[in-house]
Order: C-alpha cells, then sequence, then structure tokens
C-alpha cells in the first residue's frame, strides 16, 4: 500500500465514523438550539435507539432478514419509538425545569443519561449484545483502497437522512419556527406559534436521528452494550462544538471533520489509534480556546 | 345601541410586573372599532409592559383583558396571537438568520394552505415593494426602516383585527418616522385597529383619535386626541422631555 493509499482508505473510515457523529451531534446542537440546553442524556438515547433497533431485528429478522433491507427496517421502527421517548424525556425531566437556573436542569440531564444506561445494565446485565446480521464483506476496489457495501450504505442512509433534515428545516413550516424558536421565542409567541409544541418536535427529531445512529452503529459493529452511548455522546458534543453550537449544517460539518480528524490522526507518528480520543478532546479544548462559536456559530456562545 | 359591540379590546384593573418590580398597578384602556389609541409615557412608565400584557408575554397578576367580548386574561400568548391580536414589539424582533421571505412566512405561521400564505405575501409586497427585492436576504441585515417594513409585513400576514405597535418610530430617522405613520394610518383605514405606543407624542397625536398618558403604572391623563394636542404642554411634563 501506498502512503496516498492509507490516506485514501482512512478517509473513507472517516467519513462512516463521521457519519455517526453527524447523526448524533444533530440531535444535540437542535436540542441546545431550542431549549439552550447541553442535551448529556443524548448519548444514550443513541443506545437505546441501538438496544431497540436490535430488538425489533430479532423480531422481524426471520420474516424479512437481516440484510440491511431489514436493518433498515428495524432502524425505522427504532427512530420512531426513540423519537416518542425523546418526547416523553423532554416532557417528564426537562421541561418542569424550563424556568429553573440553568444548572438545575443540566443535572437533570445527567440523571437522564443515568437513568437510561442502569435501565438497560439491568436488563443486560453490562455484557456485551451480539448485533447479529448477514452483511457481507463485499466491497468494491478503487485502486488500492477497499470500500466495502456496507459502508457505502451506511454513508448512504445518512445522507438521506440529512438531506431529510435539511429539507425540513427550511422548506416547511415547523422546519423554520424550530429555527425561530432557537432564536427568539417570545417572537414566536406572538406569531402564534406554539413553542412548547416545536420544542417537541425537536426532541422528537434529534431522538429519532440518534436512534438512526444507534441501530446502523450495532448492525455495523456487531455488537451493542449499555455504555456504547457515553463516548459517542462527549464525541457528537464535540462536533457540534467545532460546527457551531446551535448550527445545523454546522453539525453535519462539525461530525465528518470530527470523523475524518480522528481517522487521519491514527495515521500520525506515535499517536496510533489508542490516542484518538485524547486527540478529539485536544481538538475540542482548542476549538473552544480559539474559535468558541465554532465554524458556523453567529452568536456568542453561552458559557456552561 | 348595544354598549360593547364596537369595542374590540377592553382592560380594566390591569396590575402585572417582573420578579422584583410592579410595573402596571392598575391599567384601563380600550380601543374601538377602526380607531387608533395611543398610549404615551415617559422611558419606564410601563407602555412595553402593559402590551406585553395584552398579548400574554407578561402574566396578569389582577384585572381582565377582553378581545371581542372574550376574555383572554391567562390565555397563552400563541391563542391570543392566533384570535386576530397582533402585537409588534418594541425594537422589531426580526428573525436573525432566516430570509426576509421565511420571516414573513413564519408570520403566518397558523395559515395551513401554502397558496393561501403566498397570495398575502404578495399583498405586504405590494405594499412594501422594497420587501420583495430584499426577499432572499438575511432579514436582521436590512435597514431600521426596511426592518420595520418586514415588521409590519409580518404582522400583516397574521390578519391582525387589533394590532399593538411598540415604538414603530424607534431609531429611525424623521423621514422614515413620518413614513411610518403613513403606513399606520393606511393599515387603519384599512380596517385594523391600532394601539399606538409612542414616546414622539406629536406624532402619535397627529394620527391618533384617543389618547392615554401613562406614569409608572398609572394612567395619569385620558382624552381625544384633538384635546390631548392643544394639551401638549401638560403631556410633555409628562413625558419627561
Ligand atoms: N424584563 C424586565 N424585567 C424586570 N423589570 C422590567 C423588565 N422590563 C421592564 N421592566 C421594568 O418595568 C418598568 C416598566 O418598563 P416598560 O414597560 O418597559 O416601560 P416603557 O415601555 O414605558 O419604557 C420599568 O421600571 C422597567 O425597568
Ligand atoms: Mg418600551
Amino acid at each position: 500500500m501506498t502512503t496516498f493509499d492509507i490516506l485514501a482508505q482512512q478517509l473513507v473510515n472517516g467519513l462512516v465514523l463521521g457519519s455517526f457523529y453527524a447523526l448524533v451531534a444533530l440531535g444535540y446542537t437542535m436540542i441546545f438550539g431550542v431549549i439552550k440546553l447541553l442535551n448529556f442524556a443524548h448519548g444514550d438515547v443513541y443506545m437505546i435507539g441501538g438496544f431497540v433497533g436490535f430488538a425489533v431485528l430479532s423480531l422481524v429478522g426471520g420474516l424479512v432478514g437481516t440484510g440491511w433491507g431489514g436493518i433498515a427496517l428495524s432502524m425505522f421502527v427504532s427512530m420512531i419509538a426513540v423519537g416518542f421517548l425523546g418526547v416523553v424525556i423532554e416532557r417528564i425531566a426537562y421541561h418542569p425545569m424550563l424556568a429553573a437556573p440553568r444548572l438545575s436542569i443540566l443535572i437533570t440531564a445527567l440523571a437522564v443519561s443515568l437513568v437510561l444506561q442502569n435501565s438497560v445494565l439491568a436488563l443486560t446485565g453490562g455484557e456485551f449484545t451480539a448485533f447479529r446480521t448477514n452483511l457481507g464483506f463485499g466491497g468494491i476496489a478503487l485502486g488500492g483502497v477497499f470500500i466495502t457495501y456496507n459502508q457505502m450504505v451506511l454513508v448512504g442512509m445518512a445522507a438521506i437522512l440529512m438531506l431529510a433534515l435539511e429539507t425540513f428545516v427550511t422548506r416547511t413550516q415547523y422546519g423554520r419556527a424550530m429555527r425561530a424558536v432557537s432564536i427568539d421565542k417570545d417572537m414566536c409567541r406572538l406569531m402564534g406559534i406554539d413553542v412548547t409544541k416545536i420544542i417537541a418536535v425537536t426532541f422528537l427529531i434529534g431522538s429519532a436521528l440518534a436512534a438512526a445512529a444507534g441501530t446502523m452503529a450495532g448492525a455495523y459493529y456487531g455488537s451493542i452494550w449499555y455504555f456504547m452511548g457515553f463516548l459517542i455522546g462527549l464525541k457528537a458534543f464535540t462536533a457540534a462544538v467545532i460546527g457551531g453550537i446551535g448550527s445545523i449544517p454546522g453539525a453535519m460539518a462539525g461530525g465528518l471533520i470530527l470523523g475524518l480528524l480522528e481517522a487521519f490522526g491514527t495515521q500520525i507518528p506515535f499517536i496510533g489509534s489508542e490516542w484518538k480520543d485524547v486527540f478529539s478532546f485536544s481538538i475540542l479544548i482548542l476549538v473552544l480556546v480559539f474559535k468558541p462559536t465554532g465554524l458556523f456559530g453567529k452568536s456568542e456562545v453561552e458559557r456552561m | 345601541m348595544s354598549a360593547g359591540s364596537d369595542i374590540l379590546l377592553q382592560v380594566e384593573g390591569l396590575e402585572a410586573g417582573y420578579a422584583e418590580i410592579k410595573a402596571l398597578l392598575g391599567i384601563d384602556i380600550e380601543l374601538r372599532r377602526g380607531q387608533i389609541v395611543t398610549l404615551l409615557g415617559a422611558n419606564g412608565a410601563g407602555k412595553t409592559t402593559t402590551l406585553k400584557t395584552i398579548s400574554g408575554l407578561v402574566r396578569a397578576t389582577r384585572g381582565t383583558i377582553r378581545l371581542m367580548g372574550e376574555d383572554i386574561t391567562g390565555t397563552p400568548a400563541h391563542q391570543i396571537a392566533r384570535m386576530g391580536l397582533v402585537h409588534v414589539p418594541e425594537g422589531r424582533h426580526i428573525l436573525r438568520g432566516l430570509t426576509v421571505q421565511e420571516n414573513l412566512e413564519l408570520g403566518a405561521f397558523a395559515e395551513r394552505s401554502a397558496e393561501t400564505r403566498r397570495r398575502q405575501m404578495d399583498e405586504v409586497f405590494d405594499l412594501f415593494p422594497i420587501l420583495k427585492e430584499r426577499r432572499k436576504q438575511d432579514g436582521s441585515l436590512l435597514s431600521g426602516g426596511e426592518q420595520q417594513m418586514l415588521a409590519m409585513g409580518r404582522a400583516l400576514m397574521q390578519k391582525p383585527k387589533v394590532l399593538l405597535l411598540d415604538e414603530p418610530s424607534m431609531g429611525l430617522a424623521p423621514k422614515l418616522v413620518t413614513e411610518t405613520m403613513k403606513i399606520v394610518k393606511r393599515l387603519n383605514e384599512a380596517g385594523t385597529s391600532i394601539l399606538l405606543v409612542e414616546q414622539n407624542a406629536r406624532v402619535a397625536l397627529r394620527l391618533a383619535d384617543y389618547g392615554y398618558v401613562l406614569e409608572t403604572g398609572r394612567i395619569r391623563m385620558e382624552n381625544t386626541a384633538e384635546k390631548l394636542r392643544e394639551d401638549s404642554s401638560i403631556i410633555e411634563a409628562y413625558l419627561g422631555e
């Protein structure tokens, strides 16, 4: 393999990783937008998404198979179920705290994270659950670079979801209202927008995107466990900050950038893959120090 | 003649405030069909709080607000807006990062039909041609005068029966103030009843049918605009100018 081939291979790996980060970062950033909450439970919503997708595939896999078709169907069901879970979490845990001091709702988010993790811990005993599929190992070779079909389908599905989201926020009244709520809630009320409902819709969509990523990640990596949301939650937060927290295009770009940086970072001599998380969080700190508004952030970032 | 039939907005004994202070200490205001009523007063008198309480952004602690006979005290702001009471807030509050067109489109949030929204937007563009030219631009990057037009255009998208305007002339050059007041007049002639808050008493009284002068949360004086114009020296004492 030439150096070029190695870098090109990492480009592919980075895109896959970046797709997961972007899907989770989108929910992070949208939820931050509408209620200014760093939703530390969002990574755990991704984890629940993985488990629900797994449960659905276990039920219907016999009928529809456990290839990408069956996975896509499970992912879809998981998105709906976990989307509503997100709405319920907002209603029960966050909504009553909206008028309280900011630290209270942040602590509430940590509590929600613990509840979600420990529920799954209790159910699984903390063991890894094998996410059995019959995805093959086929792919195409482009020069010295091998791209699996799985990688292509995965990046493709993530792209479709992001395109759908982009269409939603720019072309529909609810999507525009979502952006408006993250800018000026009182003005929204004066325009006849039910802000509470828009916040619920935001949790629905953000959680559904995380669930899609969770199901795809489970199928792609072949196993799930109760703690799988922890690190990706932090990475998604990093991606959202890189893009400018609150910005939807920022979260997409930030996710991809972080995925690519991590993939290429493993190729830097002496850094290697075991250092990649340190590498990511160093980037987070650099962004926070030198450009706290991120790539797409316009307004001043509120300090937490 | 049935007494209340042409009273669109009736405020009685209204009290409201913020955590630290009581800003309104009992306000009575009436707006009749087809009228322009102005609310005057110095900075901090409670004009903005009055409008915010009427439109539901600030909770009334006492008193009642009736819109077309219906008690709307305590009704959520977005429902009041959908009933045809439209509040253009102080400082215009154009949504940053949204285009002129998107700002207008959201004005008609409650209108489901995209076709109807488009027709309403064309009417707004007829009234303010400059907004049509600028429709793809970020609304918050327009000039002050254009932003005021956008704020009014957005309010028109809501099909207002009662319009609350909070200092529409604020920060505008004299020529634009005149222009803005002409538009207020035109909207009124087209059938919208208007409650107009102004610091600029002369400008407001030229337009209004009736006026109230507010001082530290209380109505200090009220009369027909004509009478108040004759008394403008007294008003200016209250306005602290
Ligand atoms: N958001 C707020 N929080 C606390 N006090 C406020 C707030 N807005 C206005 N006030 C106070 O309420 C009083 C009335 O203010 P306001 O209604 O804005 O007056 P006006 O519009 O006539 O200038 C003032 O004393 C002002 O300081
Ligand atoms: Mg004011």
